[in-house]
């Protein structure tokens, strides 16, 4: 498994996501976003977290339009494996891989806290090792991950079985007061059509290590590199 | 040519931005305005002076950029 990390002015999860994946035994390397392709042999191009651009205009909106993700979008439709995750999830939307869209959270406040997730799917290269139905713990940290997208689109969402995880209690039951930032069916994650783009608000690779309080989070990384 | 874009947020998608405006113009005793939505305001200026061109550019900027419009409304102005 090669993977590519493209990183932003203002990415800020690019080492956590590149040491996950070099931990599940893949070949990292780091792509500034000014790269017009993606290196050779390139099997997962990963967006990973942070603030790229401070968040200006919307967040993701000026990181979705930059050269590097041309080279993302073309790996997309050849196939390959994409991975965005927080700010690499909003970049996924805004540059049109993804449906939808990651609005403010709707109690307005910046969230960083522990969550727990429910595994949907587990027949895809990012979730095999998963069981599904699984209650993972992991974590989250966003001002901005509300997913909101039309009621077509959400529609089609779940009649094609696309959402990946969701924000649930311990027990992996969906409740509003495990979905803090408001998104439509505590949509957490979501797959593209073809199932080969993954994005998602939490942060999997935080929680790939015992030395930070768990290690649910290697699963996703291990799928990958599998 | 000078112009003005105006992106609001479509009508039914939720703005936390707006409630809490809302919220704090009710706590100084401005209690007459309801549905506070938030938006944003571009001026630019537009090399052309040739009107319809100049819209053109300004909606592929909208389109591309400026708006997003699974959530958002936008409208260009030129003065």
């Amino acid at each position: 498994m090669r993977a590519a990390v493209v990183v932003f002015p203002g990415s800020n999860r690019d080492g956590d996501v590149a040491r996950a994946l070099t931990r599940s035994g893949a070949d990292v390397v780091k792509v500034w976003h000014a790269e017009t392709e993606l290196p050779a042999g390139t099997d997962l191009a990963v967006v990973p977290g942070g603030f790229s651009y401070g968040d200006y205009l919307r967040c993701g909106a000026i990181a979705g339009r930059a050269a590097a993700m041309d080279a993302v979008r073309a790996h997309a439709a050849r196939g390959g494996l994409v991975l965005g995750i927080c700010n690499g999830f909003q970049i996924l939307c805004e540059s049109g891989l993804l449906p939808g869209v990651l609005m403010r959270n709707v109690q307005r406040r910046f969230i960083c806290h522990r969550q727990f997730l429910r595994v949907e799917r587990t027949d895809t290269r990012f979730a095999s090792a998963y069981r599904e139905g699984q209650v993972i713990d992991v974590c989250v940290a966003h001002g901005e991950g509300n997913y909101f997208a039309d009621a077509d689109t959400l529609a089609r969402l779940e009649g094609e079985n696309r959402v990946a995880f969701r924000y649930c209690d311990a027990s992996g039951t969906l409740t509003e007061d495990a979905n803090r930032n408001g998104s439509l069916n505590s949509i957490a994650g979501i797959y593209s059509e073809s199932g080969n783009v993954l994005g998602m608000m939490p942060h999997p690779e935080n929680f790939v290590d015992d030395l930070v309080g768990g290690t649910d989070g290697r699963g996703l990384f291990d799928s990958l590199a599998a | 040519m000078k112009a003005r874009i105006v992106v609001t947020l479509k009508t039914g998608v939720l703005d936390p931005q707006g409630k809490a405006i809302e919220a704090a113009l009710k706590s100084l005793g401005i209690d007459d305005v309801s549905g506070v939505r938030q938006g944003k305001v571009f001026d630019l200026d537009i090399a052309s002076d040739d009107r319809a061109q100049a819209e053109a550019t300004l909606k592929a900027a909208c389109e591309k950029l400026l708006a997003n419009t699974v959530v958002e409304n936008y409208t260009i102005e030129i003065a």
